[in-house]
């Protein structure tokens, strides 16, 4: 075992944290607003890289334009979704929003399987994405850089978003004190569909990472990377959007260190290895490693 | 300016506001008084459109407001603020004030009355960038008031202003509710602190078990027997 | 003479439909082992068993647990390993120490240890799982689902891995299956009636009260949880005598949230609930079925639409708990009222039964022609 052998996994596992962290970070800005861990985050992504392959394999759209196309088609699913299954149930129980999102996220996966089948796809990058370089004696490929750019300007935006605009700290006012921010004549409805367009936007672009990563695709793809994400956030401190970048990150290089260290016959616990840590850590710090003890919605 | 006619909320099976009545003219000040549990705070939460209204209709500015969103009552110039402050801890002061002037289109206006509210309570200038959860009680009461001061309100509902205050700092509260009231707003004051409520406004109601049970004009009532009994103490 | 008798509330009227009905009709079933329906009401009963078990936990106790699958599993593979025979292990599974590989016992004992197994794990994994609140709770529990499949998957030895264990005895017959749903469903009956039950209430409705009434909280959920988790194991043992073959997969994410769905949609505040839910999850889907196979209406053949069975029963629960929160069911009891009651049997031998049944059938008119009129 190599120092670059060990460097290279270390930059796959920093590249799965940024996808992980695009994703944490949609469930968490969901969660930290109305307290509705929405299992159906996973599968949107899994919508979003059907859609882009369809825009590119079957109508031939460069890269891009599905990409954006994709974003767009899948934002609007995750608004439908937010208004039909979610905000009737506005005043409900924690746990009957999260039924809820249990149906959505089999109703995706059954529409997905109804319109392509539950065979495997391939789903391959071009191949400027996937070229390599070596700098010093670590591997490096084209997607490896755009996946930590990508992250960068979407952690870079969203902290902008939340800490300049006035629908973002009304959406961080709405997280702490709902009943507050209607007083003040802030739409919770609205603050709710920036939020899902948000996180339902970004999830496609993790998808497209993810999938990459796969090279393949299936209607149950992101259920799993989308519970991992979810673990993440939860680690970080759920609610708390640097929590869940940095919770990404803890599992993203810890579960490929796992895998790419430990002898192989361990390696297939790769996913029960992410949930126990979230187990453990939820042990000793019930709140996550960065969450605020306060803060709970009163 | 605000009338209320016949309003009942209940709370399941609970009755908390059983039928009152009471009316609000441009300008005043008036207090409703009553002990823990008699359905003040409810009252107002209604008029805000917080909790849901039985039956009974609330008129704003002649226009009924019953099943008014709360952005639309916010926007009309009817602002509530809320017992124990209800501040966004996380957010910063200014900040706060920024949410205060949420529905404001109009910039030059929001920087004037940011300054307007900073000059009414120095202390949040200050205090401007730090987290609002690190202010004192007294502090987090006056950017209370002052975020709902950022929308520029034709009147206010301030549900027990002095709850949790030291003396020294209620006064200073009720010296800037003088401020307000000179400046022509409108104020309907919830409070238990009667002698202090009363002092300030015009006009009062007295409310018990979700009624309505006296009304008159403040320095009539403070000299009256039974008010004295119940509210103040007997020691005034 | 005016009386608001309703036919459901007959001890007669119940005991016809809650209990002879469905026992001939399982008697129908038992004559024919090798019938569709047999197999689908065999399925119908093991549910009932999981989802009984999973109300308990629910809808009882207030903690919201995803995880039954894994329990499950942990009673399926047990029960499984002490009904094989020893030759069958020692080919598929020869990681077991030897006394597992020689033991053959009687189904019902093999059912009860692969419960007990099933508790022990939930008592040990309990202290992390009731630290945590709400969501949490659900959380921990899936990750056990995970955790326990990838065990299964990767333990060649011990559980032939992701092959799966095949040639399982079919001891899950009606016969068995309803004495173990009667069994269950009675105590679980009789542990929701109990004091301990109106605790586990208390402690759902206002942790704080109960514990000033001196409510051990994590003692209550811990149990709480381990009770579940048995019955669980024991409803695994059943899947796993009836399915004749396991593996990982049986056990994973789906199986979990069908026994939540089910749940959900018969109402989880109520042992009832959990049989008409566990009904409904078996025989709609068999409807609905023909759709995904591409039916033939009138001259018109529709294409085959995998997947839209499942569509149907999602959009059906969305809708469910958007306009029936509670439930089918909601929070009435009235099928195991209706069991556990002496009156209900007892009413063959009384008049006055009979006279209310008259009454009610007579209301049942008096109510239509008011709605006509």
């Amino acid at each position: 075992m190599t120092l670059s052998y060990i460097l290279t996994i270390l930059v796959s596992g920093l590249k799965l944290g940024a996808i992980y962290a695009i994703v944490a970070i949609g469930y968490s800005i969901v969660y930290g607003i109305l307290r509705l861990i929405n299992f159906a985050h996973g599968d949107i992504m899994t919508v979003g890289i059907y859609i882009i392959l369809v825009l590119m394999n079957r109508a031939g759209l460069p890269i891009y334009v599905s990409i954006l196309a994709s974003v767009a088609i899948s934002v609007f699913v995750g608004l439908l979704i937010e208004r039909l299954a979610y905000r009737p149930l506005r005043d409900a129980t924690e746990e009957t929003t999260l039924i809820s999102s249990l149906a959505v996220s089999a109703l995706l996966q059954n529409i997905l399987l109804l319109c392509f089948g539950a065979q495997r796809q391939p789903f391959m990058l071009p191949g400027f994405l996937t070229q390599g370089h070596t700098i010093g004696s670590v591997n490096f490929t084209n997607i490896n850089i755009i996946t930590f750019i990508i992250t960068a300007i979407f952690l870079v935006a969203l902290f902008l978003l939340l800490s300049k605009t006035k629908i973002g700290i009304a959406m961080r006012a709405c997280s702490e004190n709902m009943k507050a921010a209607r007083l003040m004549g802030i739409s919770v409805n609205k603050v709710v569909m920036v939020a899902f367009a948000i996180g339902s936007g970004m999830a496609v672009i993790a998808g497209f990472l993810l999938a990459g990563e796969y090279k393949t695709v299936y209607p149950s793809l992101g259920f799993v990377p989308g519970l991992k994400a979810f673990c993440a956030a939860v680690i970080g401190g759920i609610g708390s959007l640097g929590g869940a970048v940095a919770g990404a990150f803890i599992i993203g290089v810890t579960e490929i260190l796992f895998a790419g260290l430990m002898p192989t016959s361990y390696t297939a616990y790769r996913d029960a290895f992410v949930f126990l840590l979230m187990v453990v850590v939820l042990l000793f710090r019930p709140n996550g490693l960065f969450g605020s003890t306060k803060g709970e919605r009163s | 300016m605000l009338k209320i006619q016949d309003l009942v909320v209940k709370y399941g099976g609970i009755t908390a506001v059983d039928g009152i009545s009471l009316e609000i003219g441009q300008g005043e000040t008036v207090a409703l008084i009553g002990a823990n549990g008699a359905g003040k705070s409810t009252t107002l939460q209604a008029v805000s459109s917080l909790v849901k209204i039985a039956s009974g209709k609330i008129f704003f500015e002649g226009k009924d407001i019953t099943k008014a969103g709360a952005d639309a009552i916010v926007k009309m110039g009817l602002v509530h603020v809320p017992e124990g402050r209800q501040i966004f801890t996380r957010l910063s002061v200014e900040d706060n004030l920024r949410m205060g002037a949420y529905l404001s289109k109009d910039k030059k206006r929001d920087e004037k009355n940011r300054e307007w509210v900073m000059d009414l309570f120095p202390i949040l200038r200050e205090r401007a960038r730090q987290v609002a959860g690190t202010l004192s009680g007294g502090e987090q009461q006056m950017l209370a008031i002052g975020r709902a001061l950022m929308s520029n309100p034709k009147m206010l509902l301030l549900d027990e202003p002095s709850m949790g205050l030291s003396p020294i700092i209620t006064q200073q509260v009720f010296q800037v509710l003088r401020k307000l009231k000179e400046e022509g707003i409108t104020i309907f004051l919830i409070e238990q602190n009667a002698y202090d409520a009363l002092e300030i406004s015009e006009r009062a109601y007295i409310m018990e078990s979700g009624r309505i049970t006296l009304s008159d004009r403040s320095d009539v009532l403070i000299s009256d027997e039974r008010v004295k009994d119940a509210y103040l103490g007997g020691a005034v | 003479m005016k009386t608001n008798v309703k036919l459901r509330d007959c001890n007669l009227f119940r005991l016809v439909c809650f209990i002879i009905i469905p026992l001939l009709f399982l008697v129908f079933c038992a004559l024919q082992p090798k019938s569709y329906i047999t197999g689908l009401v065999i399925t119908a009963g093991i549910y009932i068993v999981l989802c009984a078990s999973l109300n308990l936990i629910n809808g009882f106790s207030g903690m919201f647990s995803m995880g039954h699958a894994a329990f499950m599993a942990i009673g399926a593979y047990l029960s499984a390993f002490l009904t094989l025979s020893a030759n069958v292990k020692m080919n598929m599974t020869p990681g077991l120490p030897g006394w597992l590989i020689h033991a053959q016992l009687p189904f019902g004992v093999a059912l009860i240890i692969g419960g007990l197994a099933a508790a022990l794990v939930a008592v040990i994994i309990g202290f992390p799982v009731v630290r945590t609140k709400g969501h949490y709770l659900s959380v921990v529990t899936l990750a056990l689902i995970v955790v326990v499949r990838a065990v299964i998957d990767n333990q060649d030895k011990l559980t032939s891995g992701s092959r799966g264990l095949k040639g399982i005895p079919t001891k899950s017959t009606i016969l068995t299956v309803y004495i173990v749903v009667i069994i269950t469903l009675f105590l679980l009956y009789r542990i929701v009636r109990s004091d301990y039950g109106r605790g586990l209430v208390a402690m759902r409705d206002d942790p704080t009260a109960a514990q000033t009434l001196g409510i051990n909280l994590v003692k209550k959920k811990i149990s709480c949880f381990a009770i579940s988790a048995f019955f669980a194991g024991v409803g695994g043992g059943l899947w796993a005598h009836y399915l004749t073959a396991i593996s990982g997969a049986s056990f994973y994410f789906t199986k979990s949230f069908d026994i939540v769905e089910m749940s959900i949609i018969g109402g989880m505040f109520t042992l009832s609930g959990s049989i008409l839910g566990a009904l409904f999850y078996t025989v709609v889907p068999e409807f609905l079925a023909p759709l995904e196979n591409g039916l033939r209406i009138g001259g018109l053949q529709l294409p085959s639409m995998f997947g839209l069975s499942n569509i149907i029963m999602a959009l059906f629960l969305i809708f469910l708990i958007i306009f029936r929160r509670q439930g089918l069911m909601g929070r009435s009891e009235l099928l195991l009222d209706s069991w556990f009651s002496k009156d209900t049997y007892l009413a063959l031998f009384r008049k006055k039964d009979y006279a209310r049944l008259a009454e009610g059938f007579l209301n049942l008119f008096r109510r239509k022609k008011k709605a006509e009129s």
